[in-house]
């Protein structure tokens, strides 16, 4: 999207709509975000969202609304590209990510990310999940690396089908298998923040429906913030949701409320399925 | 900015085959209602049993639709302002079908009064309440087939009139039988019909209500129905 003085959409999203979080809840808090890509085209306007603690906020939009471009924002990934430059304040914790003394490495660890596809390493499945702990050098023995390979794949509920076979190549399980692998590589740096996009995508309905049961079970532990093209799924699992379009937040509430009584026509508009 | 069409016209039919359905229906109720109280202050006994008769369509209808709205959930998932739409058809067709059914009681009595030639015309005392209830009801579906907020609102404030004539009757009948202990019977049909006439009354209330929620996605049943105008009235200034 061009930068351009897109008047009318601007005064239609002149402000997003919704309830505020309280704020000893918030665990990401954004401010007046900004997000380009070159100098010349914009991602994300002034988008300012509360993520709460131990809640699942999920991200819907149409294609190219900026929510996987936000979502990326939050563990610095936007840093891995190109003349991208993302504007504004986002605290994990009231701590500024882009503060000089977050390491983003340690940020990606404290906010881990599932993508679209599952993406084991070439590796075994033990591998997979102690690659993590050895790299930020979370352990001081094998014994404990057993211990945070057993906890992150019972997490994952992934244990029972994989104790047996931890050598084997973590390419080798079924789709629905490796994104709950990748969950578990995720959960065994112990982070505060799950980041998913579009876990499921690419899953059948029965590894859906285990993933995110999963994701229910994790939430008492962690954030988790899903981008999501099934409303279905953002209904069904999410705490709260946010609806983006063209970059601008235009909406974020209860997810309860945004399902039968949204504010904005914009959200009404998308998830009843009607032509913007 | 107006609500757009949806992108998947056969959404857009089955919702409006809903829409159209209840109101089918509704008109059917509202003629059975109207040739129920026409028979019974008319005496009219053929009438009467015509609408005892009538009321296996509406029974009818309340299943279809039923089964209408069944497959839109279960094939099309509605969300927010389709949500709200076809729950409100599945309580309105609820209550439309419990309106038909005290049509048909008043059509029963109304036959028994008419054939014993009861000698009271206590009957009479009806046509007041008659034509509240006939006017509320019509109103009602007026503000279902426009979907409007603000005349449901009124409509709903309409029922307290109707309560009101329903205890002049009550306590008229009352006084009268102490008078003529041998015309109870008689009366007591009349008090039914009243009572009938009554629920009408308010199950035309929770339509209104119903529309009010689909319009605004608020519950206002049990609520303080002025206190939610003013609400309302002070959200447009």
């Amino acid at each position: 999207m061009e930068i351009s003085d897109n008047m009318d959409l601007d005064q239609e999203i002149s402000k997003t709509v919704g309830s505020p979080l309280l704020e000893s809840k918030v665990r990401i808090a954004c401010r007046d975000v900004n997000v380009f890509y070159n100098k010349n085209v914009q991602a994300i306007f002034n988008v300012n969202l509360d993520i709460g603690k131990n809640q699942i906020l999920a991200m819907i939009g149409p294609s190219g609304c900026g929510k996987s471009t936000l979502l990326r924002c939050f563990n610095r990934m936007n840093d891995t590209i190109e003349d991208c430059v993302v504007d504004g304040l986002i605290e994990l914790d009231g701590e500024n990510i882009h503060s000089k003394k977050i390491d983003p490495v340690v940020l990606r660890a404290n906010v881990g990310m599932v993508f679209q596809k599952p993406n084991p390493f070439p590796k075994s499945i033990y591998d997979n999940v102690a690659y993590g702990p050895r790299l930020h050098g979370l352990t001081q023995n094998n014994s404990e690396l057993d211990d945070i390979v057993e906890e992150s794949l019972t997490k994952a509920g992934l244990w029972k089908e994989t104790k047996d076979r931890l050598n084997k190549p973590g390419t080798g399980l079924s789709g629905g298998q490796q994104q709950r692998l990748c969950i578990a590589r995720a959960i065994a740096v112990k982070p505060e923040v799950i980041l998913m996009d579009e876990p499921t995508s690419a899953l059948d309905p029965i590894a859906t429906a285990t993933i995110e049961e999963l994701m229910s079970e994790l939430k008492s532990a962690y954030t988790i913030v899903i981008v999501t093209h099934s409303m279905q799924q953002a209904a069904r699992i999410s705490d709260r949701t946010a609806y983006f379009h063209l970059g601008r937040l235009v909406e974020v509430d209860e997810t309860g409320h945004i399902f039968t009584n949204p504010n904005h026509s914009l959200t009404e508009n998308y998830i009843t399925g009607r032509f913007g | 900015m107006e609500n757009h069409d949806h992108i998947s016209n056969q959404f857009d039919n089955d919702l409006e085959s809903i829409r159209n359905h209840v109101l089918s229906m509704g008109g059917l109720v509202e003629t059975n209602v109207k040739n129920a109280i026409t028979s019974l202050l008319e005496r009219d006994q053929a009438l009467a049993e015509e609408v005892a008769k009538a009321d296996f369509k509406v029974n009818q209808m309340e299943v279809e639709i039923d089964e209408e709205c069944t497959q839109i959930i279960a094939r099309r998932q509605p969300a927010a302002g389709d949500l709200r739409l076809v729950l409100t058809a599945i309580k309105v067709i609820t209550d439309l079908e419990r309106i038909g059914d005290e049509a048909e009681k008043i059509g029963r009595y109304a036959q028994t009064l008419a054939s014993k030639k009861a000698k009271t015309g206590m009957h009479l005392e009806l046509q007041t309440l008659g034509e509240k209830v006939s006017s509320m009801l019509n109103k009602t579906l007026d503000a279902f087939a426009r979907m409007d907020a603000s005349q449901a609102m009124e409509v709903v404030g309409l029922d307290i009139r109707i309560d009101e004539e329903f205890d002049r009757i009550s306590r008229l009948l009352v006084s009268h039988m102490m008078e003529e202990p041998k015309n109870i019977k008689s009366m007591l049909r009349v008090s039914w019909c009243a009572r009938s006439l009554e629920r009408i009354g308010d199950h035309a209330q929770n339509i209104c209500e119903y529309v009010i929620y689909s319009v605004h996605g608020e519950d206002v049943r049990h609520a303080d129905i002025d206190k939610v105008k003013k609400e309302y009235l002070s959200k447009q200034e």
